[in-house]
Parts: C-alpha cells; structure tokens; sequence
C-alpha cells in the first residue's frame, strides 16, 4: 500500500524529485560556469564612487575677448552614499583644477575654484506616500530635451559650451524637495529659500554681445550680477501636478521665483538683474507611431511692468513639440520644435530706445540629434544641431567617445556656433566655437 | 482503500497523459511560461560577462526586478539597477512590457536626475553591450513564430522555430532543445537560410528555487564575431511581494533599497 502511494506522489508531484540542482543531460555546454565573485569591494562603510579625467579644448578662432584655451582642467569627483535605517546621505563633490579660469577661490553659488559640491543631501520617507530630499542637489523635469520650458532648475551653460560632459548642464539647487503620491496624482513640491539663478554666460569663460554696449564683451568686462539673495525672501517655488493615462504622462507645472539668467539691467550700476517671474506650464509625453513624442508648453509671466520697461524681459508663451525614433539598429533621431513668443509686442517695441536692436516677436528654434552606437556599444558619436530661422543662427554638438575599457573612456568633440548677426542668440557666441577632447577613468 | 488508490492512480495517469503527446505550440508555451513567467514576481542578481575576439572582457552588474501584471503569461514590468560598470552605476532601466504594441521604457540618469523616456528599439539589438539581445532577456513572443516539433527523444523535444515576420530578424530559423521534465530551453540554435549556424544560447547551470527550476548560468555565442557572454543569476527569489508602483516614477527616483538587497 505505502509502495502506491509513493508512486502516486511521484507521479503526481514529480517536482519533489528534483535535488537542489537539476542535473542537465550530458552533452549540452560545457559546463563552465563563472566563478561567482560577490562584490569584492574594499570594503567602506559606504558606497563610494566618482571619477578623474583631464579635459582640454581650444577655440577654432581668435576671440579678443577671451583666452584662446576653452576649457583646461582636471577633475576629481567624489561621490559617497550611506545608507541607514531610515534615510540616505549623499555627497558628491568635485575637486577641480582650472588654469584657464585660474580663480581658485571656492564660491559655491557659481560653481567656481577648486571645489564645486554637486550633492550634499539627505532622502527620507516621512510616511508611505512621501519623499523628501533636502540640501544640496540636482534637478530635472520636463520633456525637452537640452531645451527647457518648466524646468527652472538652474543650468549651466557654461559648462555646456567649452564641452564639459553633460551632467554639468545641470547646476545644483540647494532647496527641499517634497514628492507626494496619491495614487493616480503625484505633487512634487520643490522650495529654494534663497534663488539660485542659472551659471549664466558672463563674460569670464564665454565671450557674448551687450546690447547695451553695442559689442562684444569677454573677460576684459565680466558682467555683475545683482542677485536676489535675502533668505527666505528671495525664495523659489516650483510644483509638479503629475499623473499618467496608459502609456501618457502628463504633468501641470507652476513657478514662482526669479528670471535664471539676467533678464534685465540696473541703469544706475549697469548690473544685471533677476527680474521677477512666474510660469505656468503642461506637459504631455508617450508613444506617437513607432517613437516617443512630447509636447510642452508654458505661460511666463514676467514682472509687474515687463511689458512696457524696455530693462525687463517680457512676458512669453513658450512651446516645444518634440519626436524621437530609433531608425536604424543602434541610430536614433530626435527632432524638436521650439517657439519662443513674445507677449505685449506692441508695447515692446514703442517701449524701446531709438536705434535699439529689435527681437521679432516669434523665434523659431529647430533640434535634431542624431546617436549611433558602434562596436559593441563602446563607441557613441552623437550630433546635436540647433537651428534657428528666425534669427538665422544656429549651434552644432558634436561628440565621439570610445570605451576603452569598462572604466576608461576617451573622447571629443566640438562646440560650433553660427550665424550671420553678432547680436543674434547663437550668432553672438561665434568666436566661442571650440573642440575639445577628454580622458575620463571611473571608478 | 484500493480503489482510491486506483483512482489517484488513473488521475495522476491522466495528469500526465499531455506530457506523452504535446503538440509543438504547447510545448512552446510551457517553455515560454518557465523561462519567464515564474511565481509572480521575481528579483535576482545578474552578472554578465562579455568576451570579444581578442579576449577583451566587459563586465555587467545589475539586478532585475520581474512582476507579472496577471497569470496569463502576459504584459510584465521590469526594473533595472546597474551597478557595474562604474559610468552606469546607480542607472535604473524600466521596461514594460507590452503584447500588442512596443514596449515602453524609460532610463533614469541619477547625475541630472533626469527620466527619460527612451523610444523602442529593435528587440534584436544587443542589451548593454552584451551578445544577448533585449528579446533574450526579456522573452520573444510566441505568436511571432511557427513552431515544429521535429524530433523527441528521452530528454528533449527539438522544436524548429521559423518567423513569421522574416524581415523583422536577423536569422532564417532557429532550433531549440527544450528538456522534457522541466521545459526549459537547455540550448536554442539560431541559422540563416543556408543553414549556418549564427548565434547558439546555451543553459549552463539549472538550479531549484523555490519550486521552480532556474537557469542560473548561460551563455550566448555569436559565430560571426567570435564574441561570447555568459550569464550569471545570484540571489535569485520568487514571490516577493513587489508593489505594483515600485515600476513608476517614484522608484525611479527613489531606488527600493528593500526589495535591492
């Protein structure tokens, strides 16, 4: 009888058959398997990553305003993560030597000397629908890409022009961010007591056109800044509405702070100011045919007066549609469209000075980038073009890199601007036009 | 007493009857069902590999998180940790796999905090550099195939797998090996229409986890470049529990330590 029934358990539950390997017929591979290495680090008490890499590029022309070297620095990064029960602590910060600026003094604010800190920050849960991450850190949203309309988080364009990797496009905020999630709906809410305004072009590193002096200014002349920055006065408040439909994303976004590039001029010191701003925005983003597309608008609402005071910026109505697709194995296109409109025409142009330069009301910008991966996904080379046909002007990325190794990585790549007037929005950086080529090890 | 007997017997006779004449697509779906669709969710440790020609070695680290939406070995999602190499550290991979249309992915970039929302590529390109291709992780459809059991012997049924779509793939044909008592694909063929031999995945180890069979070693050879990777899973689980939202934004900001470790 114990005999059956053992026959039945087998028959019926042939899985308890199996030992804790299931031993595979012979014949089929080999057999080797690799030898299970777990994680071999040396052993800190927290996570450490980073980098070093040395990065020189030279201009393609003489600017008389600037030196001809566009960028010449080494870089360490040092980036710890520790972990504890109930929050995470992260640190990451740049050591960084630059004979081309060659003003070592560390401000902070501007990312400028010998350290920068891109993160100095702590993530924790204070109840099961919220997240909160204060200090020092980077941030992003929106659906452009490299263009933006309601990320007002601050930028720096001066690392994106001499051709510094792309995650410095990014400024740090120092600022509280709360995310909250109530199921379909998230709110993210992000408070920055005191502004951070973008690392804006100035004259130290990039050579621009002065409307106001009618040429171009470099480092002879850099620009100062008036800055809001009374503590919790001169604060920012930014707010993400988000939630999907299926596979669309869509999001209402609302800022209240301070223009992040000079947007207008104190006439008594010819500083530049942050005149005061509010935005209004939406997005859209999911599967279009075979790709993804996006769709982003936004209201700015520029300072009481904008629209008359020829030293502040006006109000716009910004829009950006974009598509991206892979089109051949391993090549994918992006392509956007981007206006840029300004509100009170009218009163703009009766408000300006004789002889002042005149905007046209709509600007037109054009994207395309192009990125194709090669041998075994080790090489990148990528093209990213604005082009603007409004103000005819344009500005051409360009970048190779190769992998080396899994930890070294060498590469290059240009900055070109174009562009028929000096006064134009990529015409004025002309003599700025640079290549550059960098040896990255991480670690 | 003995009847009982006889009629467990009978029933456990009839259990087993299908395993005696399955037709091809039935043996595929099974095969389908235990190298993707385990428990319904699953976590583990994955390490690649990657051989080149000349010897060359890159390595891959990461950790996959599985849920399935429903049992009907449909629509899954998938999250991604890199951990290695060091440039992608901290990088989060989402997918979601989709029947009826391209899957949706998303790729978290931590050093801009950016998500961004990356446009299907082709199923038949390589996954992070490696000889598997995304449709080898991640499991081919099906229906994409017309199946054909061509040979069966003690331990095998030779499926002989040819596309419906041929201009959608790279390869005429491919064979695969599915042992019988566990209907895992122990070696899978791919040829182009002369009959030359492309691509060859093998299992290399077959480890029990929780009651399901688990391929815990493979390889994928490519005869054209002379390039190899072979695939690790470590700390393999099923059943976790995963939270449906731990595939949304949120998480792709805020990594889920808990279910990492």
């Amino acid at each position: 009888m114990s005999r059956v029934i053992t026959v039945i358990i087998l028959l019926v539950f042939p899985r308890i058959l199996f030992a804790q390997e299931v031993k595979l017929p012979e014949g089929l591979g080999d057999l080797a398997t690799m030898t299970q290495t777990e994680d071999s680090g040396p052993g800190l008490p927290f996570d450490l990553s980073g980098f070093v890499e040395s990065r020189i590029g030279t201009r393609l022309q003489r600017d008389a305003h600037e030196k001809d070297t566009s960028i010449g620095e080494m870089r360490l990064q040092i980036g710890i993560e520790k972990d504890f029960e109930a929050l995470t602590v992260n640190f990451v910060t740049d050591f960084i030597y630059d004979p081309v600026l060659n003003n070592h003094t560390i401000d902070l604010e501007t990312g400028q000397g010998f350290a920068d800190i891109r993160e100095a920050n702590v993530v924790f849960s204070p109840f099961d629908f919220m997240d909160v991450k204060i200090g020092r850190q980077v941030l992003t949203w929106g659906t452009g890409d490299l263009v933006f309309i309601n990320d007002l988080f601050p930028k720096d364009w001066n690392s994106f022009f001499i051709g510094r990797d792309n995650e410095y496009l990014k400024g740090p905020s120092d600022a509280l961010k709360a995310a909250v999630f109530f199921g379909d709906y998230n709110l993210d809410i992000v408070y920055t007591p005191r502004f951070d305004s973008d690392r804006f072009i100035d004259g130290r590193r990039i050579s621009f056109f002065d409307r106001g002096l009618g040429a171009l200014r470099g480092r002879e002349n850099p620009v100062v800044a008036n800055r809001p920055d009374r503590w919790f006065q001169d604060d920012e408040l930014a707010l993400r509405l988000y939630r999907s439909f299926g596979a669309y994303e869509t999001a209402l976004y609302y800022y209240n702070g301070f223009w992040k590039s000079p947007a207008g001029v104190d006439l008594n010191n010819g500083q530049v100011t942050f005149p005061k701003l509010q935005v209004f925005g939406a997005s859209v983003r999911g599967p279009v045919i075979k790709g993804i597309g996006s769709a982003e608008v936004g209201y700015y609402k520029s300072a009481d007066g904008a629209a008359s005071n020829p030293l502040i910026k006006n109000g716009e109505f910004r829009l950006l549609l974009g598509y991206e697709q892979e089109i051949a194995t391993e090549l994918t296109a992006s392509v956007q469209y981007y206006l840029e409109r300004k509100l009170d025409y009218g009163q703009y142009l009766a408000s300006l000075p004789p002889g002042a330069i005149r905007d046209s009301k709509n600007r037109h910008i054009f994207t395309l980038r192009l990125r194709k991966l090669l041998m075994n996904q080790d090489m990148t080379v990528g093209l990213f073009n604005f082009y603007s046909p409004t103000d005819r002007d344009g500005y051409l990325r360009v970048n190779i890199s190769y992998k080396i190794s899994d930890s070294l990585t060498v590469s290059a790549g240009g900055n070109i601007f174009y562009g028929s007037r000096i006064s134009s929005f990529f015409g004025q950086l002309k003599d700025n036009s640079n290549i550059f080529t960098a040896l990255h090890y991480d670690f | 007493m003995k009847h009982i007997a006889k009629l467990f017997l009978l029933l456990a006779f009839l259990w087993n009857v299908p395993a005696f004449a399955m037709d091809a697509m039935d043996i595929v779906r099974k095969a389908n069902h235990v190298s993707y669709y385990n428990g319904e969710d699953g976590r583990a440790k994955v390490k690649m590999r990657i051989m080149d020609a000349q010897g060359r070695v890159r390595i891959r680290e990461f950790i996959i998180l599985r849920r399935d939406e429903d049992k009907t070995d449909g629509r899954q999602e998938f999250y991604v940790y890199f951990n290695k190499p060091a440039d992608v550290k901290k990088m989060v991979f989402m997918v979601k796999k989709n029947m009826d249309r391209d899957d949706d992915r998303w790729l978290y970039l931590p050093a801009l905090d950016l998500v961004k929302r990356i446009a299907a590529s082709d199923e038949r390109t390589s996954f992070v550099g490696s000889n598997f291709f995304y449709e080898d992780v991640s499991g081919r459809g099906i229906n994409e195939d017309n199946h054909r059991l061509v040979k069966e012997d003690d331990n095998y049924y030779v499926i002989e797998n040819t596309p419906k779509n041929p201009g959608a793939v790279e390869f005429a044909s491919y064979k695969s090996w599915i042992h019988k008592t566990t209907f895992l694909p122990v070696k899978v063929e791919y040829y182009d229409a002369a009959g030359k031999l492309l691509r060859r995945y093998s299992a290399l180890k077959v480890e029990m986890i929780s009651g399901y069979p688990t391929v815990t070693a493979s390889s994928m050879e490519d005869f054209r470049t002379g390039s190899k990777t072979l695939m690790n899973y470590s700390a393999v689980k099923y059943n976790i529990g995963l939270p449906d939202n731990i595939f949304t934004e949120r998480y792709l900001r805020k990594v889920p330590r808990k279910y990492l470790r």
